[in-house]
């Protein structure tokens, strides 16, 4: 079964993703997206529910670090990217945040 | 938005079954933060404790502090939590300035501590909490916003980031869902908070201070009609910063959802805010759709493999646990269970100890921090903790008293001073001039004076009267104000006329 | 032409340790080479010409001094733009990134550093190496010394090109499906992706972080072997690193012995979708393995069907997670939205990413997040994740009747430039024999096999061997490259068009 993605799919994908898609990219992501993915679906055909997946390729475990300080970066180090920078701080733009 | 009178507390809990849940996040006292080698101090200068790897520059990677694993794995045992075999850290996406990879490195399906168990007292029962979880995860920078009137983000022009925080170790907490609490709900509530907080210190993984937030909560509430029905539509309450806003946040919700349903209406499965100045919880911003983490397995750090060696070892470790340290220390101080109850419930263990061990006798530090302390933190809406006196100023102010140097009342007044960071109490009682006079002859001049002011009392006193005593007392007491040792005066007084 | 930039590393090497050239010198050769042709390659997106001098200078005088250096010292590299190199530009080929300037180093760039190796400057690439011919760099592509209107290969076309068109003796490259491989494939270089865990990925900026390897790009076996222990290791900054010893790399070139040896050939990489060119040359390498005493025995991998699929779902989860740090807020590009006076900070991440990132970026940050989303997540990754198991489950069966496996590295030679770039699929046709390789963390190398018939282009042969046995693709390599030298009586690469130097 091809899996169908539409424009407002493409649409909500972009905003959970921060893009700003403009009109016509919205227009032609959602076929390009729909071909793209039925080509990859095959995928769970072949993926029986008892074989382990691979997260990582190579199989260590218990790699840690000691609880020790390491120079890091000063603060203008830190700030020289920033595109904004007050008080020593990452000036953002307002955000609109978790209270109503 | 109109202003409902709500169902009183009682009325609801009358009507309904409160289940809760509870969330707490304990961040460690590790040296560094849990991917990297930056400094976890408190307090310092913005963006001064970063690196590329807290940071989230692009190519920087993470690396597991191994004392961060080891205090989860502690906290988890002390839980009394099955101890994962292997385990995962999982990315949890979403944007959020504050978070400066946009996704947050944690634990999902694979947590490293599950199904434990504790056990809180409150009022002379125990409830046994299930743990559902504890696992491993980042701390967000800080933000601070600027522009808007309140210092907070509504209404704010920008937002000022501080990552020193980001990338501290956090283990969070979650409990199962807690039935059979039933009025005492928010208590228990609070009452579980404060023993989270007891464990950790007894663990020293954390300094557990609310008020600098290494230990939050956020808490869940639904309501049923009764025990036997499923459970209701539930809201999470965030920024509860005290274990008094664990209480009020819940009775405030409770009664809240209770006024929703008795009026015919369904409550709104929600984040909430409690604001500790009114009083109430708000709704967070509604969003158009639930968010989608998209939690998928760390791809930069390996598995968490903890050997049966290394967990038996760290069993070892433990401390002994709450109720058993609370039998011994009750046994050794000789308090009454109502005592221990009464100073436990104030939070006033690990001061009454600390108080001791600087040399106050036992039953002098718990009248101290469960009496007269304990109500000025309720005054002040602060926690015990919190009070500017510590452990050893309290001792320090009892040696006074037994020395003989301060009575009762004076006493409180040094209480004042210290709190009011005039100084330490030596230097309080010199500065207010608050020592007793112990001086015979400035005694023996208002013993006189006193006398002579009221000849009737004297003679009475003469012929044999010695309760009448007590006048005089009160009045060269009134004279001295206050800074007179009663016993000296009453002897003085008895000497002079002839008992 | 400079005939000292037509050397390998390891001549050079000799020059330098016998004392008949300076390292400011071969150095000052390549960049008058950069001067003079990269305007037409354009394989650089910076050239760091004092810092390159500088160190060559330093290296000069250590060596007068009597100093022990290491075997590559002072020998200049050209280092893949995804790289973090302190005080200097680092874009991924994108926009968002423009002007950015890391405060730190890659460990890669480290130990180059460390060994002296003077860094010419970083070169040019698909955005956040996503692609197969440099066409999505934002800064536009690179053109393939062999044809100046064909594509380079990608993502790492910048490196391929530098080092096919002399303009660096030896380059670091970066290889999530491909990316070192099959670019050396169409400009007749070498490309090596070691083991997955190899070479520390700190400071690589993540596409996919579990496919991820940086690896070395030259124009010999040699070359290769002495970069790949440059720069290879455990790094306790790397938690994915391999804490074990090199693999003998250097020791299987000198000692380049085929006789016994067990190759693969896979059926399912060669056949239809490969240009015939391309196969008979490959058919030709396998004559001379079998004549230095090889046995050639042909195994079936029956999942790398499969493997372009769950390549395509698992970059895209991986990559739309690592590109979510780009958002304005603490570097690199921000962009406010048109017609709103006071935005939030989500609108301007919006608008920013909007910009900042192109039209493969974007459709696979869309893509990914999809795969990884609830409700398609079992599906999608979670399949993508168990398929990979089911890729190495059949390499290590193939491993057990056989040493190493070959295939052609690319199904066909360098395409013109937009002839693909508008056919996202065809174009990630390009990577079919490489991906496997990747998704299951083994070593793959590129080497010539020849030139295609059809179009007188170079082809590929790539090698495979097992995690952790790098050194059997170099020992396969060292043998191939020195019967294949025999047979065309000189490098490869001498047989391409001279560059047109510009005034």
């Amino acid at each position: 079964m091809p899996p169908e993605i539409s424009r407002a799919d493409v649409a909500r994908l972009a905003s959970l993703a921060r893009i700003e898609l403009t009109d016509e990219e919205l227009d032609h992501l959602a076929p390009q997206l729909a071909v793209i993915l039925e080509s990859v679906a095959k995928v769970s055909e072949v993926a029986d529910a008892d074989v382990p997946p691979t997260s990582h390729a190579v199989p260590l475990s218990n790699v840690y670090r000691a609880d020790e300080l390491r120079p890091g970066l000063t603060p203008e180090e830190a700030l020289a990217g920033a595109p904004e920078v007050e008080d020593q701080r990452f000036a953002v733009p307002r955000i609109l945040g978790e209270e109503a | 938005m109109t202003v409902t009178t709500l169902v009183s507390y009682d009325d609801a809990v009358a009507q309904f079954d409160p289940v809760l849940g509870l969330e707490v996040h304990v961040e460690l006292n590790t040296v560094s933060k849990m991917f990297c080698g930056c400094s976890t101090e408190f307090g310092a200068e913005p963006n001064t404790q970063v690196c590329p790897v807290c940071l989230g520059l692009p190519g920087a990677l993470p690396v597991a502090n191994e004392s961060a694993v080891e205090a989860a794995i502690r906290i988890g045992l002390a839980l009394n939590c099955s101890i994962a075999e292997w385990c995962r850290f999982a990315r949890k996406n979403y944007f959020y300035p504050d978070m400066p990879k946009n996704f947050q490195t944690s634990q999902y399906d694979e947590p490293i501590a599950f199904d434990g168990w504790t056990e809180v007292e409150l009022d002379g029962e125990t409830y046994r909490i299930e743990i559902e979880r504890a696992h491993m995860e980042e701390d967000t920078g800080k933000s601070l916003h600027v522009g808007g009137a309140t210092g907070r983000i509504h209404g704010a022009e920008r937002s000022l980031l501080d990552y020193n925080r980001a990338g501290v170790p956090l283990i969070e907490i979650v409990t199962k869902p807690i039935e059979g609490t039933g009025a005492k709900a928010p208590e228990v509530a609070r009452a579980y908070v404060t023993h989270l907080r007891e464990l950790m210190a007894a663990l020293g993984v954390s300094d557990v201070r609310m008020e600098q937030g290494s230990l939050r909560c956020d808490a869940n509430v639904s309501l049923r009609p009764d025990a036997q029905s499923e459970y209701g539509l539930r809201t999470e309450t965030k920024n509860v910063n005290s274990l008094r806003s664990v209480e009020r946040a819940l009775r405030y919700e409770i009664c809240r959802q209770a006024t929703v349903l008795a009026d015919g209406g369904r409550v709104t499965q929600e984040t909430r805010h409690w604001h500790e100045d009114t009083g109430v919880t708000t709704p967070g911003r509604s969003k158009e759709e639930a968010e989608d983490y998209r939690y998928f397995p760390e791809p930069d750090l390996v598995p968490i493999a903890p050997s049966r060696e290394w967990v038996d070892e760290l069993r070892a470790t433990l401390p002994e646990p709450p109720a058993v340290r609370r039998a011994r220390l009750q046994e050794a101080w000789g308090f009454s269970d109502l005592e221990m109850r009464d100073a436990a419930g104030a939070g006033a263990l690990p001061l009454i100890e600390a108080t001791v061990e600087a040399g106050a006798a036992p039953q002098a530090a718990r009248k101290w921090w469960s009496g007269e302390l304990a109500r000025r933190a309720h005054a002040d809406g602060v926690e015990l903790a919190e009070l500017s006196i510590t452990p050893a100023e309290v001792a320090q102010i009892q040696a006074m008293i037994d020395a003989g140097r301060l009575n009762d009342k004076l006493a409180r007044q040094v209480i004042d001073g210290v709190l009011a960071d005039e100084g330490s109490p030596d230097e309080v009682v010199t500065a207010r001039g608050l020592e007793v006079v112990s001086d015979d002859a400035a005694l023996g001049a208002a013993v006189d004076q006193a006398i002579a002011d009221n000849p009737d009392v004297a003679d009475k006193i003469r012929s044999g009267k010695v309760a009448a005593a007590g006048a005089l007392i009160g009045v060269v007491m009134k004279q001295m104000r206050g800074q007179a040792d009663a016993a000296r005066v009453r002897e003085l007084i008895l000497e002079r006329l002839g008992q | 032409m400079n005939e000292l930039i037509t050397r390998s590393a390891a001549e050079l090497a000799e020059l330098l340790a016998a004392g008949e050239v300076s390292s400011v010198e071969v150095t000052q050769a390549h960049l008058d080479r950069i001067a003079a042709v990269d305007g037409a390659v354009h394989a650089f997106l910076q050239v760091d010409a004092e810092g390159a001098l500088r160190t060559a200078a330093d290296v000069d005088a250590r060596r007068a001094a009597g100093e022990t250096l290491a075997p590559l010292a002072g020998i200049p590299i050209a280092v893949k733009d995804v790289l973090a190199t302190k005080g200097i530009p680092t874009t991924c080929g994108s926009k968002i990134l423009e002007g950015w300037v890391p405060p730190y180093d890659a460990t890669v760039v480290k130990r180059l550093k460390e060994a002296g190796l003077p860094i010419l400057g970083k070169t040019n690439m698909d955005e956040f190496a996503m692609g197969s011919s440099t066409e999505h760099s934002a800064y536009g592509p690179t053109r393939n010394p062999w044809d100046l209107d064909r594509i380079p290969g990608g993502s790492g076309g910048g490196s391929a090109a530098a080092v096919a068109g002399y303009l660096a003796p030896l380059a670091i490259g970066t290889d999530t499906g491909g990316s070192i491989r099959q670019p050396s494939a169409v400009t007749g270089t070498i490309g090596v992706k070691p083991t997955y865990g190899g070479v520390s990925r700190y400071g690589l900026i993540a596409l996919a972080s579990s496919l991820d390897q940086a690896g070395p790009v030259t124009r010999t076996i040699l070359d290769a072997a002495l970069l790949h222990e440059t720069i290879a290791g455990h790094d306790p900054c790397d938690s994915t690193s391999i804490d074990a010893p090199v693999p003998p790399v250097l020791e299987a070139v000198r000692n380049a012995d085929l006789s016994g040896l067990r190759v693969g050939v896979v059926t399912e990489l060669r056949g239809e979708g490969y240009q015939p060119g391309i196969e008979a040359r490959f058919d030709d390498a396998l004559k001379l393995l079998t004549s230095a005493g090889a046995e050639i025995v042909e195994v079936s991998c029956p999942h790398f069907v499969y493997g372009l699929a769950t390549y395509y779902l698992i970059l895209p989860s991986e990559a739309s997670s690592n590109l979510a740090k780009f958002d304005a807020m603490r570097y690199g590009l921000r962009v406010l939205p048109d017609g709103i006076s006071e935005p939030t900070a989500e609108q301007v991440m919006a608008a920013t990413r909007e910009a900042g990132f192109g039209p493969e970026v974007k459709r696979r940050i869309i893509l990914g997040t999809y795969a990884l989303s609830s409700g398609y997540w079992d599906a999608y990754y979670g399949s993508a994740q168990k398929v990979r198991t089911l890729i190495r489950r059949d390499f290590d069966a193939a491993y057990e009747k056989v040493d190493v496996l070959v295939s052609p590295t690319a199904p066909t030679t360098a395409f013109p430039i937009g002839a693909k770039v508008d056919d996202p699929l065809a174009m990630y046709l390009n990577d079919i024999a490489t991906i496997p390789a990747s998704l299951a963390g083994m070593p793959g190398l590129s080497l010539p096999s020849g030139l295609a018939d059809e179009d007188g282009l170079p082809a590929g042969i790539q090698v495979l061997a097992p995690a952790m046995a790098d050194d059997r693709l170099y020992r396969v390599a060292a043998a191939l490259e020195s019967m294949l030298l025999e047979q065309w009586g000189g490098p490869l690469l001498s047989q391409a068009p001279e560059l047109e130097v510009a005034r």
